[in-house]
């Protein structure tokens, strides 16, 4: 009983932090049909399931071939997407079972995978509620590490939403910290071009991240 | 010294990667003292890349996902 009720508690924290544009995106997609365009799944989902990845595995190569392998998975399954889920979430739900598989893959002994955890280390604590061994919910510590991880898949959602190029740009400028000569260089335009795009991508995402973030 | 709004963000952007002169920073700072609107979005802006700093984003590089793209167009 006590077990069960942890990991409720656990649950609805994380539950509370979900942004909201998320659920919500989700359930309008319900209304519509959905169909598989697995030619445009790198673009639109890659870093935002290696996000989701490297905050699990913490290590970039596993991450990008467990990334690698969901692709391959869902396109061999395609036929078997009934369409009742939005395309990245059925891919997030066969991420979801590599990273598993990853973890029981190196813990092939039995049993290590598992949580072990001492119920008290005091036997007159025996028959008090196991929460109250729980970390302080309201200490920042834990929860900053699944915050940061939320909002780094809304950013990243975000950034799917914006225009390729911008998208690009602002990636390459922003999260692989090239500078501006080597991007200029390397797309072929100008700085001023460069800034410009820069500016669209983030007011874009402002707007974007508007509703939960700011 | 007076420089126009889109001036201003330019050099608010080019601040958010380190990249503004010194000049071009304290054109900013004039600006934003007399400017209505700017302030807010060098406010917003200046969030925007606490948040990207502190979510610790990563991405796959373009050569990276070039890869996969072949990979998958193999397996289709």
């Amino acid at each position: 009983m006590a077990a069960i009720r942890l990991k409720n508690t656990n649950e609805n924290q994380v539950k509370v932090i979900v942004p909201k544009s998320f659920i919500f995106e989700d359930d309008t997609n319900k209304m519509t049909e959905h169909v598989l365009h697995p030619e445009k799944w790198i673009d639109a989902y890659a870093d935002y399931l290696f996000n989701y990845t490297i905050g699990r595995v913490n290590d970039v190569e596993i991450a990008k071939d467990l990334v690698q392998e969901t692709f391959l998975a869902g396109l061999k399954s395609a036929k078997n997407y009934k369409g009742d889920a939005a395309e990245r979430t059925w891919l997030i739900a066969i991420l979801k079972r590599k990273v598993i598989d990853h973890y029981r893959k190196t813990n092939s002994k039995k049993g290590r995978a598992e949580v072990r955890m001492d119920y008290s280390a005091h036997t007159d604590a025996q028959g008090d509620w196991i929460e109250e061994q729980v970390a302080d919910p309201f200490s920042s510590f834990e929860n900053d590490a699944i915050e940061n991880q939320e909002l780094g898949q809304a950013i990243h959602s975000c950034i799917a939403k914006l225009p390729k190029k911008q998208a690009l740009v602002f990636t390459m400028k922003t999260i692989q910290g090239m500078d501006t000569e080597t991007i200029c260089n390397e797309l072929n335009i100008n700085p001023s071009n460069l800034w410009v795009m820069i500016h669209r991508a983030r007011t874009g995402l402002m707007g974007c991240l508007n509703q939960n973030w700011f | 010294m007076m420089i126009s709004c889109e001036k201003a963000a330019l050099i608010c952007n080019k601040t958010q990667y380190r990249e503004a002169t010194f000049v071009e920073k304290m054109k900013l700072r004039f600006h934003l003292l007399v400017c209505k609107n700017c302030p807010e979005f060098a406010k917003r802006n200046t969030k925007l890349t606490t948040l990207c700093q502190k979510a610790n984003l990563q991405s796959l590089t373009v050569e990276d996902k070039r890869r996969m793209k072949e990979l998958l167009r193999e397996e289709a």
